[in-house]
């Protein structure tokens, strides 16, 4: 049960504890901002919002009272590089949500840990009181009077829609996890109608490393819309599965050679709510430009069922979907349907080209990231893969499948 | 429930109620604790946790049955969640799924007679690089085959407490 670390060293190691933090307070909140709005940091859970966007609203809202909430709902399969994080790298998300409360003016912090990382919970307490100690959460951070920042942990009880940041912010105030409309979003209306900002785990890691190592340093890397390095958590049909470190831009392929994995068939990038991409896209590149994602990578080899992959991501979704809008509710479960009729090999084109604009109807019409991105791998997979998946002769079920 | 054992838990729940606080965000943490200490949610502990917080029953029923991990139904002691995804899945997740179901003597969803375990599905556990992987309450295993689930139910049915195989260290380096 070791920590798997594909890439031999991470930025993260080459970052002096403090350097960040220390760098953030000789500044005046606004040349923080202004830093990170030069390196372009844009956010690292998937969605891609740019960060310095995101915080200077929260910094302009009035309230008495702002939330810094740290993401750690990593739900997404195919996801594990916050895990890492968490457990080797704890120090620089908290010096990260720190340099936050510093900016948007918050004198609380949260950390959102799903429920399956429940055993992370004592390792991050420990740094949290260990950080408390030092003088870099408390009255007066950092030796500042009047900055004011601590930082509790909140568990998560199993949802993955949770990680959605207004559905998050519901958990958060004891309610069922379902997604709000937006707008109003958090950073004027979030915990408790106050102004929040929620950014995932590697986030606020990569805010501290802005800091210490500067602007230019992490915009020379990646392409001129997606800057900087990325965590890469990869899994499936490879030689050297773990957590990577590229910088956004990287192509596929080349993705592939490093973690020994050239003879794919297909990519899911992005995780269950990612797309399927076949070899003869191996050539585009990994950025919010062009194919997005929150740092899943999943390798399927030559021998793999691609209708098996569509069937496992669309289950879960029906699962996880929480039933408040239509589309979602009725829709997954009728996409399951169809991928159950392609499996015994009785749908007509015409019910495929059926099931595709379904899909399109979620995309367009969910309340939520949940169902518009449910259909996303199904999607690619008909769209891709039509002369493995159609006129199929019927096989047997496994033992010890799924319900 | 005998009538002095519902005053005991629900002295219980105030004391829960006062070290988390009685506003709405209180509740889930409550519940959490409420779960880890007495295997379940029960129908009186909701109204009693109602009560605590100024809140209709409903309201803490609609919580208790959207989350995964809070239940209204007795649960084991060890609730094993075995991962579902499909990197687990292509690495032998039916096998193991099998084999669970063997050495326990029951379904997915299901409980043991004895109280001592629950089996269920889990959605990814983050473990996709060293899968098949399963929770055992807090305790994550990887590559679990279906040869070692007989040892991990072994060293389960040994710990004494329902939560003694959790360091709050995480998994092993």
């Amino acid at each position: 049960m070791t920590t798997i670390l594909g890439s031999r060293s991470l930025t993260f190691d080459t970052i002096e504890p403090g350097a960040g933090l220390s760098a953030a307070l000789r500044k005046a909140p606004g040349d923080v901002l202004a830093e990170i709005g030069e390196s372009g940091l844009r956010g690292r859970g998937g969605a891609g919002f740019p960060t310095s966007v995101k915080w200077s609203l929260a910094a302009e809202a009035e309230s008495d009272q702002k939330y810094v909430v740290c993401n750690a709902d990593e739900g997404e399969p195919g996801t594990f590089k916050d895990r890492v994080i968490l457990s080797e790298y704890a120090d620089l998300v908290l010096e990260g949500m720190t340099i936050a409360a510093r900016v948007i003016g918050a004198a609380r912090g949260l950390i959102y840990l799903r429920a399956e990382y429940a055993y992370l919970r004592g390792h991050i307490d420990e740094v949290l009181q260990r950080r408390r100690r030092q003088g870099l959460l408390g009255k007066a951070v950092g030796g500042r009077e009047g900055f004011r920042f601590d930082v509790e942990i909140r568990m998560g009880s199993g949802s993955y829609v949770c990680g959605e940041e207004t559905a998050l912010i519901e958990s958060l105030e004891g309610q069922r996890g379902e997604p709000r409309n937006r707008p109003p979003f958090p950073i004027d209306t979030g915990y408790f109608g106050r102004p929040t900002i929620v950014n995932n785990v590697e986030t606020f890691a990569w805010v501290v490393c802005i800091l210490a190592k500067g602007a230019g340093w992490f915009n020379s890397r990646g392409t001129e819309q997606s800057t900087g390095p990325k965590l890469f958590s990869v899994s499936g049909d490879c030689r050297r599965p773990g957590v990577y470190e590229f910088p956004l831009g990287v192509t596929i392929a080349e993705l592939l050679r490093e973690v020994g994995g050239e003879e794919a068939k297909a990519v899911q990038v992005g995780g269950a709510s990612g797309q399927c991409l076949p070899r003869a896209k191996f050539d585009r590149t990994i950025a919010y430009e062009d194919v997005p994602t929150g740092g899943s990578i999943i390798v399927f080899g030559p021998q793999r069922d691609m209708l098996d992959v569509a069937h496992n991501f669309l289950e879960f979704f029906a699962d996880e979907s929480c039933g408040q809008c239509t589309p979602c509710r009725e829709g997954v479960p009728k996409l399951i349907e169809g991928v159950d009729m392609l499996k015994r090999g009785q749908c007509s084109m015409a019910y495929l080209n059926e099931l595709c604009s379904l899909g399109e109807t979620l995309q367009l019409a969910s309340k939520c990231g949940l169902g518009q991105s449910a259909p996303n791998a199904f999607l690619s997979i008909a769209r891709d893969f039509r002369d493995e998946i159609l006129g199929r002769t019927p096989e047997p079920r496994r033992t010890g499948d799924d319900p | 429930m005998l009538v002095t054992e519902r005053e005991r838990l629900r002295e219980e729940l105030v004391r829960l109620a006062d070290e988390h606080g009685r506003d709405r965000s209180a509740l889930i943490p409550i519940l959490q604790e409420v779960q880890r200490r007495w295997l379940r949610i029960s129908p009186y502990c909701m109204q009693a946790i109602a009560d605590l917080l100024d809140l209709h029953p409903v309201e803490v029923y609609s919580v208790v049955s959207f989350y995964d991990f809070l239940e209204d139904k007795p649960q084991g002691q060890f609730v094993i969640r075995l991962c579902r995804t499909i990197t687990c899945d292509m690495f032998g997740k039916a096998h193991v799924a099998r084999q669970l179901e063997n050495d326990l003597g029951i379904k997915f969803g299901e409980t043991t007679p004895d109280g001592k375990f629950t089996l269920q599905w889990a959605h990814c556990l983050g473990m996709c690089d060293q899968g098949p992987a399963m929770l055992v309450n807090d305790q994550v295993f990887t590559r679990v085959t279906p040869e070692s689930i007989h040892g991990i139910l072994a060293q389960c049915r040994e710990t004494f407490g329902v939560h003694a195989v959790s360091d709050g260290k995480g998994p092993a380096r």
